[in-house]
């Protein structure tokens, strides 16, 4: 699948999927990088390594910083895939290292499928 | 989105890793905003200043991105940070968080940003001009920038502001287009809208009924008069200052009164997409209601006052003095003009304490032991009970200072309390 080009690399992990927001401040801890919001698709699941595909994030603008804690730590995932791509991911991603790409149907992406995203693309591993 | 030869040199590190990281910043997110080019930006204002607001990460971030040797290329200002530089330690501020906060603006120092540390940069440093490009973060600050003045930005980040400053470029879309600046809903205000706080309650409503429109709402009020005399430019920065938190508002038209609205008004109402109606203040000054006891302190200035603003608080004491604690935050280069013609020591005299680099919103509150505030501004009234766990007294400037030299009771005799059903009040919260 082609999608819009947010934040540059290649990188391959199994899908995380949520089709809830993600809001990175508050939630997503770079210590563990689990993320913790009662009644959400993610609560409790690790997003390291992991192609993290979501509508967009929701949320305090501080979460870009939260991406790039993940990378300091070592939790990062490996890419991020978005339904339309919001400033915090986009801040985020870039600040983060952590390749992105937006514009894609993610309804066709299932969790655990391993994928891979380069340069604005996703396929399948 | 295209790029200049310029921009794209730039982009592959002409001008060092931290510019290009910057520009690869403002490309996304031109093309997430839908822009075709980049615009040259007359001054940049770079909020996530508090330590308080952006961690340890975001510390690190900045040191990370100042130690790739880039710096600004326009003049680029702080938006406050958590403690005054100065008077820190007469305030109750905590050591470590101060060290924290310095370490913050040392980081920021070195991207060659100023530290104004204000959210009015256009009372403390050049004011920009009608149709000016800027990229400014502090929210009230963009709302002042575009409504009042008639200059552009966008609603930036702070990581998107400081690309911004490094680069001298910001993405060319929404705010910074006309079409992007017409408004999307019209406001028929039916109300007497007298004071600076009634302002504030103003804004603080038409952000609620504009926070889910679409692209943004930007509201064209109607049917309202903006004070003559000095109050005017506080009146309309309160304005829009409540908007801008309550619903994220960046750019509002008056009637008659913003540059805009008075050159194309017609024009610009017929754009607006529906009509909402405002009829009286007293659901904002209930809902800004939150104090859960007797204010610790009475604070003015959110967003900074500028020197009208201070004569005219000084004026309101008359030389009386407050018997509860009063902060005026301000710009320090406000303050030091106050300092140098002897106002900051007339309000001292009357128990009001002028406090720079920092603001009621962002400062630790909870560390220095304040549990409810009394203040005059909506913005402050909006954020301060889920920011900060702090309750807040929302009242008049005038009804503010008499509280404050009787020693309450705060929201009691003036003109507030006709509005505040006396049902809607916390046990407590007076005298």
């Amino acid at each position: 699948m082609k999608g819009r080009l947010i934040s540059k690399g290649a990188a391959r992990g199994p899908v995380l999927k949520s089709e809830a927001p993600l809001g990175f401040f508050g939630h997503l801890d770079p210590e563990t990088g689990v993320y913790k919001e009662a009644g959400h698709p993610l609560d409790g699941r690790c997003v390291k390594g992991a192609v993290l595909v979501f509508p967009r994030a929701k949320g305090s603008t501080v979460g870009s910083y939260i991406l790039y804690a993940l990378r300091q730590t070592g939790n990062a995932p490996a890419a991020m895939v978005l339904r339309e791509c919001d400033t915090i991911t986009a801040v985020g991603a870039i600040i983060g290292g952590i390749p992105a790409v937006d514009q894609v149907d993610i309804s066709k992406l299932h969790d655990g499928a391993e994928v891979m995203v380069a340069d604005g693309s996703v396929t399948e591993a | 989105m295209n790029l200049s030869k310029d921009e794209t040199a730039i982009l592959a590190g002409s001008r060092g890793s931290g510019a290009a990281r910057a520009m690869e910043i403002l490309a996304a997110l031109g093309r997430i905003g839908g822009a075709e080019d980049m615009v040259e930006v007359e001054s940049v204002q770079v909020s996530g200043v508090s330590f308080r607001n952006i961690g340890i990460h975001g510390l690190r971030f900045l040191q990370e991105w100042a130690g790739q040797g880039s710096k600004a290329v326009v003049p680029a200002y702080m938006n406050p940070g958590g403690a005054d530089r100065r008077l820190w330690k007469a305030l109750g501020l905590p050591e470590d968080f101060v060290d924290k906060q310095e370490r913050v603006i040392k980081a920021l120092l070195g991207l060659g940003i100023k530290p104004t540390l204000t959210c009015t940069p256009y009372h403390a440093a050049p004011r920009p001009k009608l149709g000016d490009h800027l990229a400014w973060s502090e929210s009230s600050a963009v709302c002042y920038a575009n409504s009042v003045i008639g200059a552009r930005t966008n609603r930036e980040g702070g990581p998107s502001a400081i690309a911004a400053a490094l680069t001298g470029r910001t993405p060319r879309h929404t705010l910074h287009t006309d079409a992007g600046r017409l408004p999307t809903t019209v406001v028929e205000v039916g109300c007497p809208v007298p004071n600076v706080s009634d302002a504030g309650a103003l804004g603080y409503l038409t952000g609620q009924l504009l926070a889910h429109d679409p692209r943004g709402g930007i509201p064209f009020l109607r049917g309202v008069e903006a004070p003559a005399d000095v109050t005017r430019e506080a009146w309309l920065k309160a304005l829009g200052a409540a908007m801008a938190a309550s619903g994220s508002v960046g750019l509002f038209h008056l009637e008659g009164v913003t540059p805009e609205a008075a050159a194309s008004g017609p024009e610009l109402m017929a754009a607006a997409a529906r009509r909402v109606k405002v009829e009286s203040l007293e659901q904002a000054r209930r809902e800004l209601f939150s104090a859960k006891g007797r204010p610790d302190v009475v604070a003015f200035g959110c967003p900074h006052a500028s020197l009208d603003e201070l004569k005219r608080l000084e004026a309101l004491f008359g030389g009386r003095r407050a018997s509860v604690p009063v902060w005026v935050f301000t710009a320090e280069a406000v303050r030091r003009k106050a300092e140098k013609s002897g106002m900051a020591g007339r309000l001292a005299a009357c128990g009001a304490t002028l406090v720079a680099d920092t603001c009621i919103v962002v400062a630790p509150l909870a560390e220095m032991g304040i549990k409810n505030v009394a203040t005059d501004s909506a913005k402050a009234a909006f954020y301060l009970p889920s920011h900060q766990g702090v309750g807040v007294c929302f009242e008049s400037q005038e009804a503010a200072v008499e509280a404050a030299v009787a020693g309450g009771p705060f929201f009691g005799s003036k003109a507030p309390e006709e509005a505040a059903p006396q049902s809607s009040r916390p046990a407590g919260s007076g005298a």
